[in-house]
């Protein structure tokens, strides 16, 4: 074993990945071997740190210096100043946004994104190698496995987690423990348990950094879910779009079964355990539980009514249990620190922590952790660091699809499961889109329910039917036809739909538009009765015009205008031809005398 | 397939490897001073030299780092002694040979060796 007098940690998280991160640990080791570094300083790749909105993220250990947005040709810098002569670069350092200081100090819980958070689930993200299970084996790893198979019994496990007060992450909310009981009680020959990785929210990035980060915890769990039920098999259901969680995931599924970890006579305690993964084509309706496990069974991905419930008859008729990803990453610690250490943590109903992937109009777009109960302002001003440019915060989304947009007036609102249903939205996966005073909110009711219309599976009327009839009533109302009643058109649809779907999809799919009518109803109006787009979004809505009394004639406008619309003489006013103009807005931010209105 | 004791030992073998990525304030220090004139006195065998003797005795809340010229140029390499808690301690014209005593009687057993201390060499 080689002892490192420095570690490199490069993020390896999709985000950073994608802005370049690769190239990053390329680079360090060619620079490291020119400068005869290689055998003391060590470069690691991890999971995601959370702060995506300063990515790519290098840090630099023991010293704990914290590099932001680094760049191929900063690595040479930070090689030969700060690993060769012990000298940080300043330059690179990362600027807190609430402080506006530069952390160069150890601990990554003094910067502002860092200090309101408290990581359960992401514990090992950014701190080990995810393809090391030495690794995640020094972080206490499988140690809660062997206390599960050699010190409790299959009731006490069970019992543990259900006195834990943990519930589905996934966003039902359903008390796990519960869950694991009703499958432990199904008589049956064989029975599963299912993990469910088929993140399909727009904006959701949790899960994928779950796996992506610290993938062992969620076979370690799985195998301890497994022995608590009667399980010998488990199957990880998770997207094909996610090709570095699913290949890390195989990885540690290998390292797993070779260090006897999963397979046969696990511990010799004569538990037998496996996993496989299966791998989702992107469909939205796949993270559904009925139609996920059809999926996995090789069969059409649809739904289909319940009861019966899974844990009575699930994958292949056999029982089956299903949890989402952020919800086993709890279940090894909840076993090894123990029910009351959990439950201390959160509100009265929702224990623990939840994980949220903050993203829109904020500063801060990444992954954050936080207790139960933190109010949505400390999530989106202190952590989030608010809007960009000084624009007006103007309305949250929780939830995805299913969820809804909550106004300025509930951000005091504690985060927890019963709030957030009882504020009008609901928690979801996690996904918490932040929206400024641009945002259109029927236009974003739009973008959702466009969204449900592409991914309906089209298994029954009201969801096939009813949203396609929603979007044709939101197109129309963006366009400026909207007309009288439309909003109690679009209630009454929606209550039907709620009430008849036949499941989650269809259900909640109304949800957008329902929260987006109860808290900005007069901008549904605006648009309908004065053909008017208050947050000057909807371009059908929008009008150019120009002042002939600023307007100076300098011709700057015309010669930017993409579609010859706007005419006139030197020195005399212009005017801008209304049937030509494509509202792109370019006009207005080449005049220089402030001539050019739009409303 | 690893045994139960297989896995302890695993874990605590990584743990001496990676605790400089997780360890707070509480673990002892030993700080080379690697500016030019420290390596050109020979700090990078010293370090060196730190390193295997950690790595031997699986110290698991040991960090060796480097730092810059303090300005005693004449009188490096030299190495600083962090431990928690007790005033630091500075060895000079420090050898790969003075190191496995420094870890052994300083490090393990907390008893400075005071013959190489930079207060024996004014």
């Amino acid at each position: 074993m080689d002892i490192y007098r420095a570690h490199v940690l490069v993020c390896g998280g999709t985000g950073c990945s994608s802005s370049g991160s690769a190239k990053l640990i390329d680079r360090f080791n060619d620079k490291l071997a020119e400068n005869h570094l290689e055998k003391e300083v060590k470069v690691i790749r991890t999971g995601c740190f959370g702060l995506c909105e300063a990515g790519p993220v290098v840090i630099v250990y023991p010293d704990g210096t914290f590099y932001s947005h680094v760049k191929p040709e900063n690595v040479d810098e930070i090689v030969s100043e700060h690993l060769l002569k012990g000298r940080k670069v300043e330059h690179l350092v990362y600027t807190d946004h609430a402080t506006h200081e530069q952390n160069a100090e150890k601990k990554l819980d003094d910067i502002t994104f860092y200090k309101y958070q408290h990581r359960i689930a992401l514990r090992n993200c950014g701190v080990i190698d995810p393809e090391n299970i030495d690794e995640y084996l020094a972080m206490d790893g499988y140690k809660a496995l062997e206390k599960a198979l050699t010190q409790m019994t299959r009731e006490q496990v069970i019992d543990e987690i259900l006195k834990s007060g943990l519930r589905g992450r996934g966003g039902g909310g359903f008390p796990t423990g519960l869950k694991w009981k009703f499958t432990y009680q199904s008589q049956a020959d064989q029975k599963f348990v299912a993990c469910n990785a088929d993140e399909g929210d727009p904006g959701a990035f949790m899960d994928r950094s779950i796996l992506e980060g610290d993938p062992h915890a969620i076979i370690e769990a799985m195998a301890i879910a497994g022995y608590a039920i009667g399980a010998s098999q488990g199957y990880i259901y998770v997207r094909a779009e996610y090709p570095i969680a699913v290949k890390r995931l195989s990885i540690a599924i290998d390292q797993a079964r070779e260090y006897g970890l999963l397979g046969k006579n696990i511990f010799e305690t004569g538990f037998d355990f496996d996993l496989n993964i299966r791998l989702g084509a992107g469909a939205f309706v796949c993270g559904e539980e009925t139609a996920l496990m059809h999926s996995i069974e090789g069969k059409r991905g649809e739904p289909t009514a319940r009861p019966p419930f899974p844990a009575v008859k699930g994958l292949f008729e056999k029982p089956t249990m299903l949890n989402n990803v952020e919800t086993y990453a709890n279940v090894a610690q909840i076993i090894l620190h123990g029910a009351d250490w959990f439950a201390a943590m959160g509100t009265e109903k929702s224990k623990g922590t939840k994980v949220f992937a903050l993203g829109g109009k904020i500063n801060n777009t990444g992954l954050v952790e936080i207790p139960m109960g933190t109010p949505l302002r400390t999530i989106i001003y202190d952590i989030g660091g608010g809007c960009p440019n000084g624009k007006k915060f103007k309305a949250v989304q929780t939830g995805g699809p299913s969820g809804g947009c909550l106004p300025e007036s509930l951000l005091d609102t504690p985060v927890d499961y019963d709030n957030l249903i009882a504020a009008g939205s609901m928690m979801g996966s996690g996904g918490m889109i932040v929206m400024d005073e641009d945002n259109c909110m029927v236009d974003i009711a739009r973008f959702y329910l466009d969204f449900i219309v592409d991914e309906s599976c089209g298994k029954c009327a009201p969801c096939r039917i009813g949203t396609k009839r929603m979007l044709e009533i939101l197109n129309r109302i963006v366009e400026g036809k909207g007309e009288e009643g439309d909003i109690e058109k679009l209630e009454n649809l929606a209550e039907t739909i709620k009430s008849t779907a036949l499941c989650g999809l269809g259900q909640t799919a109304p949800n957008p538009v329902l929260s987006t009518i109860k808290f900005f109803r007069s901008e549904y109006e605006a648009h309908i009765r004065e053909k008017r787009c208050p947050a000057h979004h909807c371009k059908s809505l929008l009008q150019y015009k120009i002042d002939p009394e600023k307007c100076r004639g300098c011709t700057a406008c015309a010669r930017a205008c993409p579609a010859d619309a706007i005419t006139g003489t030197v020195k005399q006013p212009h005017v801008i031809d209304t049937a030509k103009c494509l509202k792109c807005g370019t006009c207005m931010e080449k005049c220089r005398f402030g001539a050019i209105s739009r409303e | 397939m690893k045994s139960l004791a297989e896995l302890e030992a695993i874990r605590k073998a990584t743990l001496s490897r990676i605790n400089l990525r997780t360890e707070g304030d509480n673990g002892t220090r030993v700080v080379i001073g690697m500016a030019t004139c420290g390596i050109a006195a020979g700090a990078r065998p010293v370090m060196h030299a730190f390193m295997d003797e950690i790595a031997k005795r699986q110290l698991s809340d040991v960090t060796v780092s480097q730092t810059g010229c303090i300005g005693m140029c004449r009188l490096e390499p030299m190495v600083d002694v962090i431990v928690p808690g007790k005033e630091k301690v500075t060895y000079v014209h420090v050898k790969p040979e003075m190191v496995p005593r420094i870890v052994a009687e300083h490090i393990v057993n907390g008893r400075p060796v005071d013959e190489y201390t930079i207060g024996a060499a004014e």
